[in-house]
């Protein structure tokens, strides 16, 4: 349920007159937004919330339905224990209490892509009450059915001007979970980034795909701003339905400004649900308060409550993964990484479970844990195309992990292993075999071999080596780079460095 | 056999001739389709026009065919629980319990008329016509599952299904002078049932008598995935035999008969609005069941008086949103030319549905608003709980309750159309036991109205004795309807003349 909030906790029940409405002060008071957020998310079980018809995706219309998620007459609703196992797995992941018995509520309101005119949904008794990811407190999870998709026949594709709808009840159904947090947030970074880290951690449990492209994730935002330091709530206005993160920072971006235009000019925010275009980057008025639904919520008398047994409480406890929050901790506390590249792999999953497998791949010489960190997500990621799982690629974690360390026991240099890690991206292999079949191993720092380039370099660039005499370090940069280009990049720098110093004597 | 001595049998009697080869299922079939097809009490919406193809074989009710409620979902055949938004609706598939009877022999013979939507006590509700009372073509057979109670007893079919949410099986056999039961709420699924008030809807068998009421219900019961609140009944359903009432506690209670078990029974029923010869036929029928070895007690129930105000709350309420689905978007009726989304629905809906469909739905939407939902809905539901608790109690001092099922026997057609609230009080002493959820059968138990000259030839219409037990004690109240039943010999024959 996504309504009017009279459970979402966003605290403007009363409507506040807390913010700073008069004019004259009103430009010396700095504003502080004050954001919840309600998260749809589609549930990955194989059949729909209340019938069995298997999940769809992108079948064609209307072949994924059956007499119950069509609201034909007669049929009944019976909620998928899967869906509730899923609940309980987000509940616990969350940290919420979790209700040992909840019941459904019937939303009632028409609409096409509503069958039975009423969603099921929960209402005053949720699966889950409660809770904390992070910084941000979760106020309730509850479980709930998808609506049908509607599409607008003619020239414009959208409801305005449009010939006909038509509507394709494949999604009809789909569970979802609707998570609502508190108004613990305080700008749009801040939302893109926790809900990110949320993102993960729903992947992670295996309870959605949280796809946002295909919709399977959803977020409305309820912002409210007051001045700074004010305890008191002002009026918040409901940002519906937006399905990416760009689009969610910057539609709270806007009407964070909006708002904040409205109070600064001395006016007062309006109770509204709003709409923002991504296209336009404009707000748009869906509906007043007084406009708002009268949904008639009441017990849904053809379900029995869900009551939680022990055994379904163990269930859920024994499918739970590391999550992110506590991977993170891990990495940073146990494996010594620095928070930001522990943050990097834990909240990004792949990345994680490509940094464990390459750590625990037991390659000698082992590469360094932080640069292995650095390896993944440096110079692979930049390899790789937007979003590909490493684990898809054709580096295996274990070459990079042999890579990583043939770099540190510096038996290549670091212009080398890219060389080396361009190949495995190509054609995928073992990197120690490159390295042999490349020629790149690192020339022995105190060889004759690399003494005799160094000389020849500094010969061939007089020009340089005097002006590195006279204090200019720059001008080591032709120098080394001759060294380079003959070695094929197997010198390591440093040593090439300590070389020529050592013969111009100083 | 001939036609009329077929038209005479029992189902059970059926399924001992089949058995015993003095009659086919085929011929028996054809007997009811010929009789149902001539229909003249406009019972019917829809008659099978020929038998099913293949012998029923030992299937356990040997092919005696079944009348079936309009709102159960049939496939391929017309079910418009009596709506004319559902006019010409063919769902793609089969309610359980109608599924569960066609597995178990029962075939579908005809498709029987009712109140819009099980909107009724009178059957006059339905967009398709009144019924008319085969004991009396000027007055109503009772309702809403009118068209089974008149079918049954007119012997337009051997047995039929009906529904019951607050008296739509008892009434209705009351009136039509025949035996329905409304067994324990949960006991047999509702999928595909064109829902009323699913909290309160349940499926029961309408019959000549209580032995085909046990034969029909023993092969409905049963748990169903697809019904989330139905139930895995705890015990066979046996026929039932027993001759006599020894040591059997029948309570009646004051507040639904105005003491009509003690002294001063006609004047308190009579303040109650129960007919004198209603009040008559009900005494006697208890002085032969102590004749039985019964014991007779006064007991209370005493928030049964709110029950009606109650259920006028919480079925409103479940309707308002159980027809929320009937739009227009998917099937049924639709307006041709709205001008937009909402003239559509609000056309379709007004035309679709008929005036105490629209009542209801207006009840109800009222009833859960924001506002008034505590006020409404949250004290009807107290009320309810109030009501299962009294029950409770009185079953811990009795073992049956037992009251007249209608205050009246069949009024004529027309006389309570004008009067929602007198119409909704025919079901005074039958909605308390569905708000419990408990079972409840109503056998016939003498004429009435004799002395006014009433029924054919002056002889009376039929009274109805409802009795009404706990839980799941199904097995118990036939045996006890059974007993008086044959005590009381009551003989519906001249609704078949």
């Amino acid at each position: 349920m996504s309504g009017e909030g009279q459970d979402s906790a966003m605290g403007t029940g009363t409507p506040a007159h807390g913010g700073a409405a008069g004019g004259d002060a009103a430009d010396a008071v700095a504003y502080e937004p004050v954001i919840g957020l309600e998260i749809h998310i589609q549930l990955a079980t194989t059949t729909k919330m209340f019938c069995g018809c298997a999940l769809s995706f992108g079948e064609p219309p209307n072949t994924r339905t059956c007499p119950v998620c069509l609201g034909l007459p007669g049929s009944l609703p019976v909620a998928n224990a899967r869906a509730v196992h899923f609940g309980l797995m987000i509940g616990l992941a969350l940290g919420s209490q979790l209700a040992p018995r909840s019941i459904f509520h019937r939303k009632n309101y028409f609409y096409p892509d509503l069958p039975k005119g009423y969603q099921i949904s929960q209402y005053d008794e949720p699966l889950c009450n409660g809770g904390q990811l992070r910084e941000i407190r979760i106020h309730r999870v509850h479980l709930e059915e998808d609506a049908a998709k509607l599409v607008h026949v003619g020239a414009s594709g959208r409801i305005h001007g449009s010939d006909a709808s038509i509507v394709d009840f494949n999604r009809g159904g789909t569970p979802l979970a609707e998570i609502v947090t508190e108004p613990d947030v305080r700008s749009a970074e801040q939302a893109g980034e926790w809900l990110r880290l949320l993102c993960t951690t729903m992947r992670q449990l295996g309870v959605s795909d949280v796809n946002m492209e295909e919709g399977s994730l959803r977020c409305d935002a309820n912002i409210s701003l007051r001045p700074a330091g004010a305890s008191e709530l002002g009026v918040k206005t409901e940002l519906k339905n937006m399905n990416s993160f760009r689009f969610i920072e910057r539609g709270i971006r806007a009407e964070v400004a909006r708002q904040e235009a409205i109070l600064r000019g001395g006016g007062q925010v309006v109770q509204e649900t709003l709409h923002f275009d991504p296209a336009t980057e404009r707000i748009t008025s869906l509906r007043s308060k007084e406009e708002a639904h009268d949904y008639r919520y009441f017990p849904e008398p053809d379900l029995v409550p869900v009551a939680i047994s022990q055994e379904m409480l163990d269930a859920a406890r024994g499918a739970l993964p590391e999550l992110p929050a506590a991977r993170a901790e891990r990495l940073e506390r146990e494996v010594g990484l620095s928070a930001d590249s522990a943050r990097r792999l834990a909240f990004r999953a792949e990345l994680g479970d490509y940094f464990d497998a390459a750590l625990a791949a037991g390659v000698d010489p082992a590469p360094p844990a932080q640069a292995l960190a650095n390896w993944i997500t440096g110079d692979l990621l930049a390899r790789l195309p937007d979003g590909v799982d490493p684990a898809d690629s054709k580096v295996a974690a274990a070459a990079l992990a042999a890579l990583v360390g043939l770099v540190a026991a510096k038996r290549i240099s670091v212009g080398a292993a890219r060389q080396v890690l361009d190949r495995l991206i190509a054609d995928g292999g073992d990197p120690v075999a490159v390295v042999a079949q490349e020629g790149l191993a690192a020339l022995d720092g105190g060889g004759e071999e690399l003494a005799a380039l160094v000389a020849a370099a500094l010969a061939a660039n007089p020009e340089a080596a005097e002006n590195l005499r006279g204090g200019n370090a720059k001008a080591i940069g032709p120098i080394v780079g001759f060294v380079m280009r003959e070695t094929k990049g197997r010198a390591d720098g440093g040593e090439v460095t300590r070389l020529v110093h050592e013969q111009l004597g100083i | 056999m001939s036609d009329s001595d077929v038209i005479e049998l029992t189902a059970a009697e059926a399924v001992a001739a089949i058995d015993g080869g003095r009659l086919s299922a085929a011929e028996l079939f054809e007997a009811c389709r010929a009789r149902a097809a001539a229909d003249e009490l406009n019972c019917c919406t829809w008659v099978a026009d020929r038998a099913p193809s293949g012998p029923p074989g030992q299937a356990p009710l040997r092919g005696v065919p079944l009348a079936v409620k309009d709102l159960f979902c049939t496939a391929g055949v017309p079910s418009q629980s009596g709506s004319r938004i559902l006019e010409g609706y063919r769902p793609p598939y089969t309610a359980t319990a109608v599924a569960r009877l066609q597995a178990a022999g029962a075939p579908l013979l005809a498709k029987t008329n009712q109140d819009e939507f099980a909107m009724g006590s009178s059957n006059e509700n339905s967009a398709y016509g009144p019924v008319l009372n085969p004991w009396d073509r000027a007055r109503v057979p009772g309702g809403s599952s009118g068209g089974s109670a008149a079918a049954v007893a007119a012997g337009l079919a051997p047995w039929a299904l009906g529904t019951d949410t607050g008296g739509s099986i008892r009434q209705p056999a009351a009136l039509c002078g025949i035996v329905g039961l409304k067994p324990t709420y949960g006991a047999v699924s509702r999928y595909g049932m064109i829902a009323f008030a699913s909290s309160l809807d349940q499926a029961g068998p309408l019959t000549r008598d209580v032995s085909d009421a046990a034969l029909l219900l023993s092969h409905m019961i049963g748990q169903d995935p697809r019904d989330a609140t139905s139930l895995a009944f705890p015990e066979r359903i046996a026929a039932p035999r027993a001759e006599r009432l020894d040591g059997v506690r029948l309570g009646v209670p004051r507040e639904l008969t105005g003491g009509a078990g003690g002294d001063s029974g006609a004047e308190g029923g009579a303040v109650l609005g129960i007919e004198p010869g209603v009040l008559v036929a009900f005494q006697a029928a208890l002085l032969r069941a102590e004749e039985l070895g019964a014991s007779v007690s006064e007991v209370s129930l005493p928030h049964a008086p709110h029950a009606l105000s109650a259920y006028y709350v919480l079925a409103p309420a479940e309707c308002s949103s159980n027809l929320a689905r009937f739009d227009g978007v998917r099937y049924g009726a639709r307006v041709a030319d709205a001008a937009d989304l909402l003239d559509m629905y609000t056309r379709t809906r007004h035309d679709g549905f008929g005036p105490e469909v629209r009542r209801r739905i207006m009840l109800g939407t009222y009833a859960l608003s924001a506002g008034y939902y505590d006020a409404y809905y949250g004290r009807a539901q107290r009320v309810r709980t109030k009501i299962v608790q009294d029950f409770d109690a009185a079953f811990a001092g009795v073992d049956f309750i037992v009251t007249p099922t209608s205050p009246t026997v069949a009024f004529g057609l027309g006389e309570k159309t004008g009067d929602p609230w007198s119409m909704y009080s025919n079901d005074f002493c039958t909605v308390p036991m569905s708000l419990a959820g408990i079972p409840a059968i109503s056998i016939p138990c003498g004429l009435s109205g004799a002395d006014a000259g009433l029924g054919p030839g002056g002889a009376g219409l039929p009274v109805g004795l409802q009795i009404a037990g706990p839980v799941f004690s199904e097995n118990r109240l036939l045996d006890a309807a059974y007993a008086l039943e044959q005590a009381l010999g009551f003989d519906g024959s001249r609704a078949r003349a």
